[in-house]
């Protein structure tokens, strides 16, 4: 089981430097928090890329499909109503009346299925405690999410991320609540 | 950064075959079945003229929002605009001689209250469907797209040869008033050009429909230009991230033409009044392959195809989706055309294509001898930095 360690950062700059550096060294970093967005940080860090886009297209193709399931089941199965002389015996003859409602629910399926998810990943759901290391990465601080695999290396690293610019090294959560 | 864009060889030959084999195309409709070749060349002069008025208003779009990152596609849409005078002198030309096969609201015993022929709403859109008016109109559109064309040019090529700010700040409002002047007429010109062929038939969202379909056509061309341009070795400073725009706004634009596609359906199909439904009657009843394939090719084709972020990214999808996007709006400038025109002795042969492959050759030779006139870049845009170090 890898230990999480916590490097500490004043300057993004210094920080978008440390982090080549430090992967050259073999540290393996895992995440950087920050109060801002940092431009073009995502493949410096070396993090897979997302996979929230392939789970919107999953919640739009939910969507869709709960959406026609809905309105045959309504508008054709349990109870067919005359409207305006439209067909109601077959779901794809009476489909452009339906596309708006469909086109609702995949819209609706996956925003809140990727907001979720999203906050899920997070683990930033109502109630729970936001897993910050420190507290003051909400105000001005950045902080880089290193992996120690070997514990033996640990000083080794710790070392290395303290030369590479971080003002402070945490070798736990300062978890606040 | 002064290279400019050197013709080959092939650059003036292949055009001028297209062009000789649109005018085979076109002598001999006209030898065989005048009322197509006049609704084949009146679909091919409009579909091309949108795609350079699209260029113009792509320039225009940029500085209005004051948007950095497409400084450095620029001049592509610029050069487009060069096609626009022939195109809307053409519509006008096409007007002209062949408004008696084109446009059924032209013929004067409607008007006659004597005639059996006599056409009670006809005669009451009179007052904005006669000749004369209507010639006003088109030599209006001639005037203010064409002129806001060339001072955008004027502007941006004087930028280059002299620098400083003040022709971006002469550009702005230029733009500014070409975009408010470009969203009336795009939408009394798609009434006037493509909606009275149908003229007993009247929908109040066409004027957008129509501009959906210009601007998706456009930014499929720029995109094309440019993934040409980079194959011969030219634009190092676009990269993938101006092309992921681009690929972003052709997806964007499908979606949208679709949105307004359907809007303009489901209602006529819902309300099923006789003297609107009768636009769709006659597609559905005719045309009905090529109307399904329409809707496949402009929204399911590039929405599948362009979803994901590395689709955008690849220069080959963007070839395959540039290419599908414009065949599949072409075919649906021919479906507003043909069907009031020709109705059910339709054909889609030689006539029709051989006219689009001329017009395509003729596009591509004055866009490309625009391209050559000025560098590619241009070296002295206030925002050629943030565009040069785009990246997203």
């Amino acid at each position: 089981m890898a230990k999480r360690i916590y490097g500490i950062f004043d300057d993004e700059e210094i920080l978008m430097k440390a982090i080549p550096v430090l992967r050259s060294q073999g540290v393996v970093c895992r995440e950087v928090q920050s109060p801002f967005p940092i431009h073009g940080i995502d493949p410096i860090i070396g993090t897979p890329r997302t996979r929230l886009s392939i789970t919107s297209f999953m919640y739009g193709i939910l969507g869709t499909s709960l959406a026609l399931l809905m309105v045959w089941y309504m508008m054709i199965y349990d109870w067919p109503i005359n409207i305006g002389g439209k067909p109601n015996f077959m779901l794809y003859l009476n489909l452009p009346a339906f596309i708006p409602v469909t086109f609702e629910m995949t819209v609706f399926c996956a925003a809140h299925g990727m907001a979720i998810t999203f906050l899920f990943r997070s683990k930033l759901l109502p109630g729970v405690t936001a897993p910050i290391p420190h507290p003051r990465v909400t105000d001005d601080k950045l902080v880089l999410h290193v992996d120690v695999n070997d514990e033996t290396k640990m000083d080794q690293t710790v070392n290395s991320i303290k030369n590479a610019g971080a003002t402070e090294v945490l070798l736990k959560s300062m978890q606040f609540s | 950064m002064d290279r400019k864009y050197e013709l080959t060889k092939n650059n003036r030959l292949i055009p001028m075959i297209m062009m000789a084999i649109g005018l085979a195309a076109i002598v001999m409709g006209f030898l065989t079945d005048k009322s197509r070749t006049w609704a084949s060349l009146l679909t091919n002069d409009f579909y091309f003229t949108a795609i350079s008025l699209c260029g113009t208003f792509f320039v225009a779009l940029q500085y209005v929002a004051q948007a950095g990152w497409a400084v450095g596609i620029k001049r592509i849409p610029e050069a487009m605009g060069g096609f626009l005078k022939f195109g809307v002198a053409g519509i006008i030309l096409i007007f002209i001689l062949g408004h008696h096969e084109l446009y059924h609201w032209t013929h004067a015993e409607l008007y006659d209250h004597s005639s059996p022929e006599f056409d009670a709403i006809m005669n009451g859109k009179r007052g904005f469907l006669n000749i004369p008016f209507f010639l006003v109109r088109l030599i209006g559109y001639f005037v203010i797209w064409v002129g806001f064309t060339y001072m955008l040019r004027k502007q941006s090529l004087l930028e280059d040869a002299e620098g400083g700010l003040v022709h971006y700040r002469k550009s702005v409002p230029l733009a500014a008033v070409f975009v408010v002047l470009f969203a009336i007429t795009t939408s009394t010109g798609a009434w006037d050009i493509l909606m009275s062929i149908d003229a007993h038939w009247f929908s109040t969202l066409f004027g957008w429909f129509m501009f959906a379909g210009l601007f998706v056509s456009g930014l499929s061309m720029i995109c094309l230009i440019i993934l040409y341009l980079k194959l011969k070795g030219y634009l190092e400073h676009v990269n993938n991230n101006h092309l992921h725009d681009m690929g972003k706004y052709m997806f964007a634009f499908c979606i949208f033409w679709t949105y307004l596609w359907f809007s303009q359906f489901m209602l006529i199909w819902y309300a099923n009044l006789p003297e609107e439904v009768i636009y769709f009657q006659v597609r559905w009843e005719n045309f009905r392959t090529l109307w399904v394939i329409n809707l496949l090719v402009n929204f399911c084709a590039p929405f599948l195809i362009l979803m994901s972020r590395d689709a955008k990214r690849r220069n080959s999808i963007l070839w395959v989706s540039g290419i599908v996007i414009l065949g599949g709006q072409w075919l649906n400038v021919y479906l507003m055309v043909i069907p009031g025109v020709v109705g059910e002795d339709w054909h889609l042969g030689f006539i029709e294509l051989g006219t689009m492959v001329g017009f395509l050759g003729f596009f591509l030779w004055t866009t490309l001898q625009e391209l050559s006139k000025a560098s590619l870049v241009p070296k002295n845009h206030p925002m050629l930095t943030e565009s040069l170090h785009h990246h997203i």
